[in-house]
């Protein structure tokens, strides 16, 4: 059972969201999106300014064998990208939920981050993804 | 039974094995009325003695005619060790190289392609190939139109100094994705891109498309075209003749930034004129729009040992693995044909290749030297052109070409079908190669003035 | 041997062979580049370096014969690729397809000079009628992939001339070739995804689910990509049609049913061919392949062009003159004319009753091998079902046991002389192996191929590592797609650049 941080919200498309300070939300993928894909080679990241809808793809994340969509969690506007990744993308494998995060957005409605799923909710997801 | 090794001996242990009486017994999954073995209409199996007749038959039938057409597909020497050694069975009869430690053959053939191909266009990276030059551009396009996802504009500047043909296949790939492809006029006394009518373009674009030479042959203003369009905020597509890159700047140091992507048809180095295919589109780009470029790409990595070697790479833009979201849906391409290039450009290397187009552009001089002196033929565009030039005929284009047909000479390419708005009337596209002699030009111009001379009574 | 070889002479790019100051070669014309450059626009002039080799010809034939002892092929190994029909290339129809006659031809010769080759390929577009039962074929394709666009944009110009623009939607299920959906998103469609029953059948109750007036058509491989036959094609069909959508199909795996059943009978109303499968052009490392498609008479009017056509005895092309609707053109002439000439003498050696052993004996083949391996141990992933051309192993016990996954499986195959089977596709079988035969193998090579299965399995349990450290024996051990991926050299001068 991979690692799933208790003070973290999820999507069902396997991106984890933490609360800052000041607001705003960051986001990556979880540790157990990271194994499934394997070794990243490549993070297109999207753009700063720009807003996009909840559920909405807005990067892209890409291994040796595979490229998953990521998923804004809700809607909001790009604030900052992480852009570390472009050169080393395999942060997202060394360390998902940290130096491997993605983007960080300023959700349009504070509130809807407490309809994301809540950790245990997210651990029975994986739980029955791997059964 | 053709190719079928199995002796009856066989056939009872497989199917003793499977535990079934017949292979009959194999099919019966397959709902019975659907079943029809009826191939009536298919000839009985023939001997490939019996083909090997047939065939040369049919070859021969339309005898070997000398051939002045181009417009896409030219004749020019192609060495013999070319397909002595591609078609030898572990090229020929190999499959995509997934498996990359059995297919280092292949796949290192693949990636000096792409080097040679970077190289002559003077791009940052190339793909293993397209289908042909034509759907090579339709693939531009839609790259053009992808890598600036957030342009409002879809629209692409084609000029009509374009092949028509090309422009058609284009429009079939891309109509479904709300591109507009507006034609471009050229210029009626030089027959290149209108300058003027081109700068009076008000309303955004995606991408420019420049032909170098173009249809006509002419040689376009490409550095001031690709710096007038980055100007405004486009991108370049340069579409190319590579044997003309041997002594025309390449795509990648037009005007102060060189095209964004270069696309062409590598057919003249080194594949045979085959009724129009099997061709090979090739692509090129800019280091930063690698993961827009359709198609199959090979990089060099190394084994767990640290030896270099190669393996497919970027696969993830790929439609095996992105599906619906994939580049383009392209799968099979021209590998044999990356190999052929391949080999021609490394047997004909730096000074052939130079060799070859400059023995094209005096053979085309030498023969509008001759052509000068026909009477009632003229030169619309004027006479600077690389290997093809424009002429309008004082008599029926098409029957021109029928007449110099029955002298055994593919007397060029009817534009005025393409450009009968235009005011090209009875005009005939030529090519000359490094192919034709000295007598052969000899030929054509006085079969040609025969020809016209029959045809319109000696009234020239 | 080889090993005291490489200690002496080093694999090189041409480009390392290569010297500028070499002049030795017959192959150009000889004349003076410099003066006929003056006569070209000055400002035009390539000034930037052309950076080709120049190298011998005798060190460049040397150069790609030994690149070409590197690969695996049909003609020196067992290469059972799913879905790939790797059946051999009988050389007749290369040799006769570059007889000169045809290879010097250019396409724009006056159809005059042209009535060779066209009734070759006239003859072909009229086999290829017979033998899938559609109304008529063109054969301009280039590729399979180019077919699959060329039927799908059909379907849609078909909805588009009946001003039914709601439909939006292309059904695909989840186990098609990735060519599917996303020919369906060049066409500007949606796609939906269709499920799989553990059958191997597509779910009939979520079709049911998502058809309707949205529905411009579903595209549909049979044998399915699963080896399996889709029994209830007919039902499928049925209700395609009754919601106003058309059915696809992919052609890749005609080989199963080459004779037997024929895609028109089934219900569908445009298909693909993969000549470069099943009428055994070469795969050329990657093509060129062709692509023709096949149409029951309502898509008639929308074929692409150009095709053959006949009349008062000759032959003339057919284009968009005579054919308003057509979609178009997809090359610049006749698509791949001398992979299509090849298919062609192909089809006259097989015959009618060659073509019919085609799908019995690939079907026989792929049956034995199945079984053998079933008695072998191995898991077969449809062990229910009857094996079309191709069938399906899953390593998943393997991988869990013995920490081998398929990959493992398949680079070690290699060390033992054989290519290995596709791998990872379908996606829906965990650790898959779609095996598929063909007709052209003998039984003593599928034997041969079990026993080094059965070998590798015995590996893998006794030692593991030697699987996942494979291959030993190949010009190069498994290679780092990571680092390719990441840190890419796709370009000698770029990346050695001094």
């Amino acid at each position: 059972m991979s690692d799933i941080p208790q003070e973290l919200k999820y999507t069902k498309s396997h991106e984890w969201v933490r609360v800052e300070e000041d607001g705003t939300l960051t986001v990556g993928i979880t540790e157990h999106a990271q194994g499934l894909l394997g070794d990243m080679v490549f993070v297109e990241l999207p753009e700063v300014g720009e807003s996009y809808e909840a559920g909405q793809d807005c990067a892209v994340v890409e291994s040796v064998k595979a490229a998953s969509d990521i998923y804004c969690p809700v809607e909001g506007e790009v604030v900052e990208v992480n852009e570390e990744l472009e050169d080393a993308p395999e942060q997202i494998n060394v360390n998902a939920y940290h130096e491997g995060w993605i983007f960080r957005i300023n959700p349009s409605n504070p509130d809807d981050v407490d309809n994301l799923m809540n950790a245990d909710d997210y651990t029975a997801l994986v739980e029955a993804e791997e059964h | 039974m053709p190719y079928i090794p199995h002796t009856s001996q066989e056939i009872a242990e497989m199917l003793s094995v499977i535990g079934v009486d017949s292979i009959e017994q194999l099919f019966n999954e397959i709902p019975p009325e659907l079943r029809s073995d009826g191939l009536d209409k298919i000839p009985s199996s023939r001997s490939e003695m019996q083909v090997q007749r047939l065939l040369t038959e049919k070859s021969m039938q339309d005898g070997t005619p000398l051939c002045f057409a181009g417009g896409g597909a030219y004749e020019h020497h192609i060495p013999a060790a070319i397909w002595e050694i591609a078609t030898r069975g572990e090229f020929y009869s190999a499959y995509t190289p997934y498996q990359a430690e059995a297919s280092q053959g292949t796949l290192q053939v693949i990636y000096e392609f792409q080097t040679m191909i970077a190289s002559l266009t003077g791009m940052d990276v190339s793909n293993a190939s397209l289908y042909d030059g034509a759907s090579g551009l339709g693939e531009a396009v839609l790259m053009s139109v992808r890598a600036n996802r957030k342009a409002k504009s879809k629209r692409i500047l084609m000029p009509a100094t374009v092949s028509s043909v090309y422009r058609q296949v284009v429009e079939t790939i891309v109509k479904h994705q709300d591109i507009t492809l507006d034609i471009i006029d050229f210029d009626r006394t030089n027959g290149t891109i209108d300058i003027c009518k081109l700068k009076q373009q008000s309303e955004p674009f995606v991408a420019l498309v420049i032909p170098q030479p173009n249809y006509f042959g002419c040689m376009e203003d490409v550095h001031s075209l690709t710096d007038w369009a980055h100007e405004q905020g486009a991108m370049v597509i340069g579409l190319v003749n590579p044997v003309a890159l041997a002594l025309l700047e390449a795509p990648g140091n037009w005007g102060t930034q060189g095209v964004d992507i270069a696309v062409g048809e590598a057919q003249p180095l080194g594949i045979p004129l085959s009724s129009g295919g099997p061709y090979i589109g090739f692509m090129a780009c800019k280091q930063k729009l690698v993961r827009q470029l359709p198609g199959r790409i090979v990089g060099r990595t190394v084994d767990l040992e640290g030896k270099s070697g190669f393996s497919l790479t970027l696969q993830a833009r790929e439609q095996h693995i992105r599906r619906s979201k994939a580049t383009s849906n392209i799968c099979t391409n021209q590998g044999l044909m990356a190999t052929t290039t391949t080999l021609y450009l490394a047997f004909m290397g730096r000074d052939g290749l130079q060799k070859v187009a400059a023995s094209c552009v005096q053979n085309t001089q030498a023969l509008i030297e001759l052509l000068k002196t026909s009477p009632g033929i003229s030169f619309p565009f004027g006479t600077s052109v690389f290997h093809e030039f424009v002429i309008t005929l004082p008599a029926d284009v098409e029957q021109v070409i029928e007449a110099m047909a029955e002298e055994d000479i593919v007397a060029g390419i009817n534009i005025f079908q393409y450009y009968a708005q235009d005011g090209l009337e009875n005009a005939l596209l030529i090519c000359v190669t490094e192919t034709k002699s000295t007598e052969d030009m000899a030929f054509f111009a006085d079969t040609l003035n025969k020809v016209i001379n029959d045809l319109t009574g000696g009234a020239q | 041997m080889t090993q005291l070889n490489e200690a002496v002479i080093e694999d090189k790019l041409i480009f390392e062979a290569s010297d500028f100051t070499r002049k030795s070669s017959s192959l150009a014309p000889d004349i003076d580049v410099d003066t006929v450059a003056k006569s070209l626009p000055e400002h035009l002039l390539r000034k930037s370096d052309l950076q080709l080799p120049q190298v011998g010809e005798l060190q460049v034939v040397r150069h790609y014969t030994s690149l070409s002892q590197k690969n695996f092929s049909i003609d020196t190994h067992f290469y059972p690729l799913g879905s790939c029909t790797m059946k051999y290339n009988p050389r007749a129809c290369n040799t006769l397809a570059q007889l000169p006659g045809f290879a010097g031809r250019h396409p724009m010769a006056h159809s005059s000079m042209s009535q060779g080759i066209m009734s070759c390929l006239y003859d072909l577009q009229n086999m290829l009628m017979e033998a899938t039962g559609m109304k008529q074929v063109s054969l301009t394709p280039m590729a399979g992939a180019q077919g699959e666009f060329a039927g799908v944009a059909m379907i849609r110009a078909y909805h588009d001339h009946n001003k039914d623009d709601a439909r939006t939607e292309i059904i695909v299920p989840d186990a098609a070739h990735g060519t599917n959906p996303a020919t369906a998103v060049m066409c500007g469609y949606k796609v939906k995804e269709l499920s799989t029953n553990d059958q191997g059948d597509v779910d009939i109750e979520a079709l049911k689910a998502m058809i309707g007036p949205q529905t411009a058509g579903i595209m549909l491989t049979n044998p399915s990509t699963l080896g399996v036959f889709e029994r209830k094609i007919k039902q499928i069909a049925d209700m395609i049609h009754e919601v106003g959508g058309l059915l696809y199909y992919d052609g890749a795996n005609l080989n199963a049913i080459l004779g037997k059943v024929k895609p028109g009978d089934m219900g569908f109303d445009v298909i693909h061919m993969n000549l470069h499968k099943t009428f055994s052009t070469p795969h050329g490392g990657g093509g060129p392949g062709a692509g023709p498609v096949g149409v029951s008479g309502r898509l008639q009017p929308f074929l692409p062009v150009p095709m053959v056509a006949l009349k008062d005895g000759q032959y003339y092309w057919l284009t968009e003159d005579e054919l308003s609707l057509s979609i178009g053109h997809l090359s610049a002439w006749m698509g791949n004319a001398g992979i299509l000439l090849r298919a062609y003498i192909y089809a006259l050696l097989l015959g009618r009753e060659g073509m019919q052993r085609v799908a019995e004996f690939a079907t026989l083949n792929a049956n034995y091998l199945l079984q053998r391996f079933a008695d072998a141990g191995f898991e077969i992933a449809f062990p229910e079902r009857r094996a079309s051309h191709e069938f399906i192993l899953t390593l998943r016990k393997e991988a869990k046991q013995y920490g081998t996954n398929a990959m493992d499986f398949a680079k070690r195959l290699l060390d033992y002389g054989f290519h290995a089977p596709t791998t990872y596709f379908p996606l829906l079988v965990p650790e898959c192996f779609l095996m598929e035969p063909t007709e052209t193998e003998a039984k003593t090579d599928l034997d041969g191929f079990v026993k080094a299965m059965e070998l590798i399995l015995e590996e893998a349990k006794e030692s593991p590592e030697v699987l996942k450290q494979a291959p030993y024996t190949l010009p190069v051990r498994r290679l780092d797609d990571v680092k390719a991926a990441r840190e890419l050299d796709l370009n000698y001068y770029q990346s050695h650049a001094e």
